[in-house]
């Protein structure tokens, strides 16, 4: 499968994602500068790396999201690409509108970086065919702006349609409802806050993240 | 012409940045600060010209995050452009 990993100013978990989707491809991504304005023929699989991109100046993902690459990835979100963004890749995606709601600061203002329980609500989804529904898992988050909100009918929507991917099984950042990833209604946009890439193998602690991304190649080859 | 955006929490949103300045200002000592929130303010210089609701779109678009932020546009007059340090 032919990826891309976007790549904008202070982003800094691109290459981690790379060698993520390398190690269970078995192809690495085209690495693609915020500055194109198309991607590599026949992308298969969009990933918004974390990081701070453009410095986190005026929101996180604010500029990123306005950036001319973002145009080639909303057409193609829009064409059924699957699109994964982690971190501030989740940022990006809400500020650009291909997920609603919005990443604020994390409520007790402090830079929040361990591995956290997630309860894998929706395994039905590309992303999260290879989880049970129900499941924990432990991913490591890295945020300070992490607390997800959006309004209580936003909330109830993406709850009542199974748009909730995970969700923390402790407080994190003040998120409401506990959400740490979303999905767009046509599922093939997943936000989420902690970093499968940083749970891929045996030296990370776990493999749980690395789960994300088989299920990912399984649901889309 | 130059533009004053005001861009502040909607009502209702948790400000942590706000709570934090509470605490440190009570940490100072001081008292009767009965809440505190945290905006941004952006200043425009723009060609003479530029519409409202050119304006109004560039703080849609970009300048507030309209989910959670509301905006309010300041339009200096032209005294106050030469620097009279009011406003």
């Amino acid at each position: 499968m032919k990826s891309a990993v976007l790549v904008f100013p202070g982003s800094n978990c691109d290459r981690d994602l790379a060698v993520a989707i390398e190690a269970v491809t078995g192809r690495a991504p085209a690495m693609v500068w915020h500055r194109e304005s198309e991607l590599p023929e026949g992308t298969g699989l969009i990933a918004i790396p974390g990081g701070f991109s453009y410095g986190d100046y005026l929101r996180s993902g604010a500029m990123a999201a306005r950036s001319p690459i973002m145009r080639a990835v909303a057409d193609a979100a829009g064409k059924g690409v699957p699109v994964l963004g982690v971190c501030n890749g989740f940022q990006v995606l809400t500020e650009a509108g291909l997920l609603p709601g919005a990443l604020m600061r994390n409520a007790g203002l402090h830079f929040v970086c361990r591995p956290v329980g997630l309860k894998v609500e929706n395994s039905q989804s590309i992303f999260t065919s290879s989880y049970s529904a129900g499941e924990e898992i432990s991913i490591p988050v890295a945020h300070h702006d992490g607390n997800y909100q959006a309004d209580t009918e936003t909330l109830d929507r993406l709850e009542g349609e199974g748009r909730v991917a995970f969700r923390y099984t402790g407080e994190v950042n003040g998120s409401a409802r506990n959400i740490a990833g979303i999905i767009n209604p046509q599922g093939n946009v997943l936000g989420m806050m902690p970093h499968p890439e940083r749970a891929l193998e045996p030296a990370h602690g776990n493999t749980d993240g690395r789960r994300l991304f088989e299920g990912l190649l399984e649901a889309v080859a | 012409m130059k533009a004053r955006i005001f861009v502040t929490l909607k009502p209702g949103v948790l400000d942590p940045q706000g709570k934090a300045i509470h605490h440190a200002l009570d940490g100072l000592g001081f008292r009767g600060v009965e809440d505190v929130r945290a905006g941004k303010l952006i200043e425009l210089d723009l060609a003479d010209g530029t519409s409202d609701a050119d304006i109004e779109e560039m703080c849609r678009k970009l300048l507030a995050n309209t989910v959670i932020e509301n905006f309010r546009i300041e339009k200096l007059a032209a005294a106050l452009r030469q620097g009279s340090g009011q406003a």
